[in-house]
């Protein structure tokens, strides 16, 4: 176990370096001029000469390459060419935002999967088990961008029990929460309904039945604990995933997270800004699965790094 | 009540066929529609009428008209061209660098491998659509940088899955015979190690459409992907976005019609899974 936890971290850095770098190259692939796209086409020389030095556009490309990743190591992400404030101070003003976004997503799809999973694992082949797994297939067909819609226009704007957009109480995330966690809690429930058919054919559940246990005893205790393995790998990988959905989703409920700040930079050309909420999306999402794969370790031994 | 028995309409379709079956109907229908949307569709999808913008849906246009009179159903049918076009081009591109990236790094492993499976790694190391969304705003909004984004993002999946295959058959006995015999490097992969990957490879290409479709529209729906006056279903979306207190109709209808494809095509990929028992 400590080999390949050893083996997965040596990994994680080169993808960061990789990551890093593909980043560095999103200025460098802009088709023209990039300084001109971004103060626009009559801006004067002097000020487009500016920005060109503050960005280190100037320099050679190799040296602005050393550069971009020793300040990025250093937690230096540049300044945003509109706010002219620090591109870090301002991810970190709206992270929370997406945090908490998606801790609840996460919440709201646990408590609508795995009871749904287990039911219909128990009632496999039943009206139940076809109708809840067609639910779920559903649920990984409905983009989240035209669900979020359709909940404002349900619960907005005809029944008016829940605020369109923004963030304030528990009222203004309720919406976005489910938005997100749709998608997720449906393949969450057909995990838990494979993983639980998996788990009830298996000798301990029969011992434990045979024991005399509670039905609910051996479907909690026996076969759940032991089905939760895989759910919970899947529970993490698509949890760092749920950061791309934010994207979508704080836009739609115009929810102030590092998502509608992504946005935001594409709309106003404001690619150093852009840059830093790529940069932190994707090393959040690199370190979310290297967590999840040495939880995975932890909690099922047997796994080797192969 | 007890004596209620719910009557199966595809009762004559054999059991681990029926997802596929449904699929297959859902998908064959919006071909169909795609395929005959100048006949189908009752007028222009870019014929306009400002002065009826935002109607709502009557007898003369089902679906109603978008702030610019537009004939929703007329769009939303031809809108099917641009999404099932998107979806088919890039799971074929994709597939195609995918199942050469992952012959090469899974047949001759070393150093080949450890570099392909690497960059596969950075890649992977953006969630979801981030990528595609990045180089959507470097490369800007239209329908080619649309499935160039997509299929840069798609085929690391393909090649893994590839690879991964390849790696399991290689020391399988048939093909240790075909090398012994001197079969070259090219015959073996194509003739003996595809042949036998070609079922989960199915079953991925056809999710595999289902999320490219997904991923155009949520790029023209933020506004990267296909621009106005041509219908895609996702710009349509964005569009209705703005309407959501009095037309209502601009997001419903385009959203349904995603909803149905995706469905169908997952069908159609649970359906193939299903029948060939694959492991995905």
């Amino acid at each position: 176990m400590r080999n390949y936890i050893i083996k997965r971290v040596i990994l994680f850095f080169p993808v960061v370096l990789g990551v890093v770098t593909l980043v560095f190259l999103i200025i460098h692939l802009v088709p023209g001029d990039p300084v001109e796209l971004m103060l626009g086409e009559n801006a004067i020389d002097s000020d487009k000469e500016k920005l060109r030095r503050d960005l280190g556009l100037d320099q050679p490309i190799a040296e602005q390459y050393l550069r971009f990743i020793t300040n990025t190591f250093r937690g230096d992400l540049g300044r945003s060419i509109h706010t002219q404030k620090p591109v870090l101070l301002l991810i970190i003003e709206r992270f929370p935002a997406t945090i908490v976004l998606t801790i609840c997503a996460i919440f709201v799809s646990l408590i609508l999967s795995i009871p749904l999973g287990i039911l219909a694992a128990y009632k496999q082949y039943s009206l139940f088990d076809k109708a809840s797994m067609f639910i779920s297939l559903m649920g990984i067909s409905i983009p989240n961008f035209w669900l979020g819609p359709l909940l404002i226009i349900l619960f907005s704007i005809k029944l008016g029990w829940l605020p369109v957009s923004g963030r304030g109480g528990i009222g203004h995330i309720i919406l976005p929460s489910i938005t997100l966690g749709t998608s997720l809690s449906a393949i969450l429930a057909r995990m838990t309904r494979s993983s639980m058919i998996d788990s009830l054919k298996e000798e301990y559940v029969i011992t434990a039945r045979a024991k005399g246990l509670s039905e609910n005893a051996v479907i909690i205790k026996h076969a759940l604990s032991n089905a939760a393995i895989p759910v919970i790998t899947i529970l993490g990988l698509q949890s760092g995933a749920l950061l791309s959905g934010a994207i979508i989703t704080e836009t739609i409920f115009s929810w102030p997270g590092i998502g509608r700040l992504t946005i935001q930079a594409i709309n106003t050309r404001d690619y150093p800004l852009l840059q830093g909420c790529v940069l932190i999306i994707s090393l959040s999402y690199v370190v979310v699965n290297l967590i999840t794969d040495i939880l995975y370790v932890y909690f099922d031994p047997r796994i080797k790094y192969e | 009540m007890s004596n209620f028995k719910f009557h199966d309409p595809l009762s004559w379709v054999p059991r681990n066929s029926k997802l596929f079956f449904i699929g297959g109907l859902i998908i064959v229908s919006i071909l169909l529609a795609s395929l005959f949307a100048p006949i189908i569709a009752p007028y222009d999808p870019t014929d306009q009428n400002l002065y009826e913008g935002l109607d709502p849906p009557d007898y003369k246009h089902l679906f109603g008209r978008d702030k610019l009179g537009r004939d929703i159903l007329s769009r939303v049918l031809y809108g099917s061209r641009i999404s099932l076009f998107v979806g088919i081009i890039v799971v074929s591109v994709s597939s195609i660098i995918g199942i050469i990236v992952g012959s090469l790094s899974g047949y001759r492993g070393g150093r080949v491998d450890e570099i392909i499976m690497r960059f596969c790694d950075i890649l992977l190391a953006f969630p979801g659509i981030l990528l595609a969304i990045a180089i959507m705003s470097v490369l800007g909004p239209n329908l080619t940088n649309v499935i160039v984004a997509l299929c840069i993002t798609a085929w690391v999946s393909y090649a893994r899955l590839i690879r991964g295959q390849i790696l399991s058959l290689r020391e399988r006995e048939f093909i240790l015979a075909v090398d012994a015999l001197g079969g070259s490097s090219y015959r073996i992969i194509l003739k003996h190690l595809l042949p036998n990957i070609l079922s989960p490879l199915i079953v991925e290409a056809t999710f595999g459409i289902a999320g490219a479709i997904i991923a155009e529209s949520g790029l023209s729906f933020l506004g990267l992907g296909v621009q106005p006056p041509h219908p895609s279903w996702g710009s349509m979306l964005n569009e209705g976005r703005q309407f959501l207190l009095i037309a209502p109709h601009l997001t419903i209808f385009p959203g349904i019609a995603i909803m149905i494809t995706v469905l169908g095509f997952n069908f159609i990929g649970d359906g193939i899974r299903d029948l060939m028992d694959v492991k995905r």
